[in-house]
């Protein structure tokens, strides 16, 4: 059937008032904001003629905040100083400054790429689903983790691994309580689960690190950060795109899926979610499983001279981005594209975001051969424009013109001057401070350890989430050499480690750092702590010459409160990415993420990248053996704001975020590396939520051993001692509990000297024992009992 | 052979491969189009999601090879090539009449693989255990109990009725069941039988033990780094357990052929 276009449609636009011309930008569906539309009307106005829907369209596409970060490009004004942008003044800086050899390309591309050895590197990305999820939490969160596995075959690579991060309100969350239109927290994380778990065991990607958080404030929404790393043949990384070159969209049909997804990505959820579900787009992992098949055989066979990902903003981002990176224009033929429907207006094809598509850029000498490599594939491609010299867009349908874009003025939107002030910590209420400080008192006065521990093992950020995981493939590929529980047990192990290429014993270290409640006390401090956490996480397993990937979900940004937590938490960023030498290669911000009940917590994820020489010296969390020594390094302080354990005890807005000092802390790590890679590190594991005393119980899990342990008196810096609950459940940074084979401890210790750490006892069987420094025993368990405690919240 | 949907092709050819063994991946369409099944010597199902595993798992790759290529399957099966089929493989062995395989071809199906009782994906190592006494021809250098990890949403065995079950046993059919690690079976206990398998049954083969279905994969087990607890003692070993499964297969491939 011969599709009957219409020519697209010309606009009354250029003579309208402001209020008209941002009436009819509404009336369109787009989100353009008041000074883009005026801008847009001035642009036409001096090129003497109306635009047409589809360029008004691709503006608003690419001026999207989801297509264009402009809130991280802007200039801020924040109290006296002008920040020219956060991106440059930040993250793009840190990378810039540190000195490596290793990154191949940061940035820029689909995913940012690092070397892995002489023949292969490692690409990575992660992305958020935040909006697509809070609506249709299946097909959000499924579409998520497809979109990244794209991005990382946008790249050439082939995907090793999924990663997923995912944050939800409180599941005790009472239901009258909900607004209307506000779906349950259980609900949200049963969509989102099997979402992430059906595409990635569909499509044969195992899924290996991730977290799952819990705080009051994501209620009635979700963070879903879907990541994928690939592995890239570094011959294959063709991005040599010129003019007169083929366009070729390959995959799926396009259809009215997801139109004005980008757009709406930048708006707060309101009561009716159900509206907005055409939005979200439609998973079909099959077919990008031979999508991805028919990608990488034209990557190894060298057919190709460009590829992008087919995602928010559909083709108008495609192969504008495209054009403009290769340094080139486009022509496009709306209608050579193959589409579901027959009724679609030209302007909804180029703006759909369909999933499983891609694009590519071919030399006309190889065409003929990709889309036979798509064929045997059963996926559909089709040619469908050409990359020109000028730097133009010229869209058609066969001979009549819908439009021209002019990519120097597409790329260029207006960037208003941002405000942003300092964040106020959290006010909290006399009451809940009145509250806080009584339970405080009652802390200190009393308490039954034991007790707490058993309550700590059971919250939901520190319970097991096995079950949950489990329903994940962990195995396909047959790659993964460290699992994320380490079996006997379960026992949660700090971070994954891939044996990525066959014949070659290097491996790859992924981990993750995340915590929202910090950020509500602190975003400066929360960002420093999770990138501890991340490279801590990697570093306790082997990993080393990290490299970080960064994810902001924020609040509204033009609050300028708001915006002032986003950038001290990315000046956090830019301090702690030089001290500890760890470059950002790949970062993707999510704003606007409110609800009716609120700002969301500020929220970073860090995914941190690491090498293993060997794979044979990674070492798991699990205790091995009884007798051998239990050793606490690095140092100890009072950190308990935002804590597991002063959330437990109901105290909000008191207490320090943890610190962290970088450059101290990985010289420390540097010197763990070499000691993990002896033969008598046996295990070891980071002190992270619910400190020291949640890390002994992890350990034991495992293997299912306990220990016995004495407490030392530990000092602050300032020579205040600290209290027994505090040495137990303080969230310090940068510490590791681990044990050491009996008889070598003298070798350890020696290794150690300059660094803080303490003995603090034995791998015992059964129990776990805890003395303080008077030597009361302040924890006395059967392990058997904090294992029930920890596993029985997600049973 | 894959087909699309099938994601586990790579992890089985690289078994293979390190056994010197010649393999080729080839998609359906390519043996429909080459009609060369018989210039193989052996015959792989891998696991995965063919064609989504919509309809039911694995029905669409067995019926349309049961359409198109349904003679060039019985001389194969008949010759007494070895088949193979793992997990999403197993499936489709069911759903093309490979197996069980009382009459080879049958075209009512008396077992099927079902969704898990959990009613959830599971992917877990599992303990197995091998019946000496069958005639499986892959079990035959398989140490007596072997760890594999499954991976899978429908694997829950069940028969047609109880007579189908009780044929299987007395055939010595039942090549592999879900066990402990000290080898007592199961018996139906979660998480040891990780789907609600009926008699814990894991693999079963074709009378003359040709044919062999299984849900656990032991492609992720051939290599020592695969296996969970190396660390342990930080000490890989060369193979795991799904080793003498393939050296197995590869024996009787080079005694017969």
């Amino acid at each position: 059937m011969e599709i009957q276009y219409q020519a697209s449609q010309t606009l009354n636009f250029m003579n309208l008032d402001d209020k008209e011309a941002f009436a009819l930008c509404k009336e369109l569906g787009t989100r353009l904001s008041l000074t883009e539309a005026k801008a847009i009307q001035t642009y036409y106005k001096k090129i003497g003629r109306e635009p047409t829907d589809i360029e008004l369209q691709t503006f608003a596409q690419t001026w999207s905040e989801h297509c264009f970060h402009k809130i991280f490009k802007s200039e801020i004004q924040f109290g006296k100083t002008v920040i020219e942008g956060i991106f440059k003044s930040f993250i793009l800086k840190a990378t810039q400054e540190i000195d490596t050899n290793w990154l191949v390309s940061t940035f820029q591309d689909n995913a940012g790429i690092i070397k892995f050895d002489e023949t292969y590197s490692i690409a990575a990305k992660v992305e958020t689903h935040n909006h697509p999820s809070a609506i249709d939490p299946f097909g959000g969160a499924a579409t998520g983790v497809g979109g990244v596995i794209r991005d990382v075959l946008g790249v050439w690579a082939e995907p090793i691994s999924n990663t997923d991060v995912l944050c939800f309100g409180s599941l005790d969350f009472p239901y009258e309580k909900l607004p209307p239109g506000i779906r349950h927290p259980k609900y949200l994380m049963k969509g989102v689960v099997s979402g992430i778990g059906d595409y990635g065991n569909k499509i044969g990607i195992p899924t290996l690190n991730g977290a799952l958080y819990f705080d009051p404030s994501f209620t009635g929404y979700s963070l879903v950060f879907c990541g994928c790393v690939g592995l890239l043949k570094n011959r294959n990384y063709a991005r040599s795109a010129k003019a007169g070159d083929v366009l070729v969209i390959a995959g799926a049909r396009t259809g009215r899926d997801g139109i004005h997804g980008a757009n709406f990505a930048s708006e707060a959820i309101g009561s009716n979610p159900d509206a907005l579900r055409p939005a979200v787009q439609i998973p079909d992992p099959i077919a990008e499983e031979k999508l991805k098949r028919a990608v990488l055989e034209i990557a190894d066979r060298r057919l190709a001279s460009g590829i992008t990902d087919l995602g928010g903003g559909g083709l108008s981002s495609g192969v504008c981005e495209a054009a403009r990176n290769f340094d080139c224009g486009a022509e496009v033929d709306i209608a050579s594209l193959p589409v579901k429907y027959y009724d679609l207006e030209p302007w909804e094809i180029w703006i759909s975001e369909t999933q499983e598509r891609m694009l590519l850029i071919v030399p006309e000498a190889t065409l003929a051969k990709v889309l036979s490599a798509f064929e045997r594939e059963e996926t559909e491609a089709s040619a469908f424009g050409r990359l020109t010299a000028d730097r133009k867009i010229i869209l058609k349908n066969r001979e009549v013109n819908l439009g021209t874009l002019d990519l120097s003025v597409l790329f260029d939107p207006p960037l208003s001057r941002l405000i942003a002030r300092p964040p106020q910590s959290e006010k909290i209420p006399a009451d809940i401070a009145k509250q806080s400080a009584d339970n405080l008192a009652l802390v200190q006065s009393q308490s039954n350890y034991s007790q707490d521990l058993l309550a700590l093992l059971k919250s939901p950020n520190i319970a097991s989430k096995e079950k949950i995981v489990r329903t994940y493939d962990q195995e396909v590929k047959g790659n993964t050499i460290l699992k994320p529980f380490q079996y006997p047990f379960s026992g949660p192990n700090d971070a994954a480690v891939l044996k990525p290429v066959p014949n070659s014993e290097r491996g790859l270290v992924i981990s993750c750092g995340l915590n929202p409640r910090y950020g509500l006390i602190d975003p400066y401090w929360m960002a420093a702590s999770v990138i501890d956490e991340a490279i801590r996480n990697n570093v306790a397993v082997g990993g080393r010459r990290i490299a970080l990937l960064d994810n902001f979900a924020w609040g509204n940004p033009e609050r300028p409160e708001v915006l002032g937590s986003l950038i001290r938490a990315a000046e956090a960023c830019y301090v702690m990415a030089k001290g500890f030498e760890t470059p950002f290669i790949s970062g993707k911000d999510s704003l606007y993420n409110e609800t009716p009940l609120g700002q969301i917590a500020p929220t970073l994820l860090i995914t941190a990248l690491g090498i293993v020489p060997e794979i044979s010296r990674c070492v798991s969390s699990d205790f091995k053996e009884p007798g051998n020594s239990i050793y606490l390094v690095g140092s100890m302080n009072a950190e308990l704001g935002g804590s597991e354990y002063f959330s437990l005890k109901k105290i909000t807005g008191t207490g320090n975020v943890p610190h962290v000092e970088p450059v101290s802390a990985s010289a420390l790590y540097r010197t763990l590396s070499r000691v993990i890679d002896q033969s008598f590190t046996r295990a070891c594991h980071d002190c992270s939520d619910g400190g020291l005393a949640v890390a002994l119980a992890e350990m034991a899990f495992g293997g299912g051993y306990g220990a016995d342990v004495n407490l030392p008196a530990f000092v602050t810096k300032s020579g205040k001692p600290l209290a027994t609950f505090e040495t137990l459940f303080s969230e310090t940074n940068s510490r590791f509990v681990i044990e050491i084979q009996k008889g070598t401890e003298d070798k350890f210790e020696k290794m150690m000297k300059g660094f803080p750490f303490r003995r603090i006892g034995s791998v015992f069987s059964g129990r776990l024992v805890v003395r303080d420094s008077a030597k009361r025993r302040v924890i006395d368990l059967p392990v058997v009992d904090c294992y029930k405690s920890w596993r029985s919240t997600f049973a | 052979m894959r087909v699309g949907g099938t994601n586990r092709d790579t992890d089985a050819a690289r078994a293979f491969e390190n056994l010197g063994v010649n393999v080729e991946v080839l998609h359906l369409n390519d043996i429909l189009r080459r009609r060369n099944l018989f210039t193989y010597q052996g015959l792989v199902f891998p696991g995965g999601f063919a064609y989504g595993d919509y309809v039911r798992a694995g029905a669409i790759w067995g019926k349309r090879m049961l359409a198109f290529i349904k003679e060039d399957l019985r001389k194969f099966a008949e010759s007494k090539k070895p088949i193979l089929g793992i997990c999403n493989g197993f499936q489709v062995l069911v759903e093309a009449g490979l197996l069980p395989g009382f009459e080879l071809l049958q075209e009512t199906q008396q077992v099927a693989l079902a969704g898990n009782a959990s009613s959830k994906f599971e992917c877990r190592w599992v303990y197995l255990k091998k019946n000496p006494q069958s005639k499986c021809i892959f079990t035959k250098e398989m140490l007596d109990i072997v760890r594999f990890p499954v991976a899978h949403a429908e694997g829950r065995f069940i028969t047609e009725n109880p007579e189908v079950l009780q044929r299987l046993v007395e055939g010595e059919q039942v090549a592999i069941q879900y066990a402990t690690k000290n080898g007592t079976l199961s018996n139906g206990s979660y998480p040891s039988n990780p789907n609600g398998s009926a008699l814990d049954v894991a693999g079963i083969c074709n009378p003359e033990g040709t044919i062999l279905g299984l849900m656990p994969h032991p492609e992720d087990a051939f290599f020592g780094y695969q296996v969970p607890e190396w660390t342990r003692e930080r000490k890989i070993e060369t193979y795991g357990d799904g080793f003498g499964l393939f050296k197995s297969m590869v024996d009787h491939i080079e005694m017969a052929f």
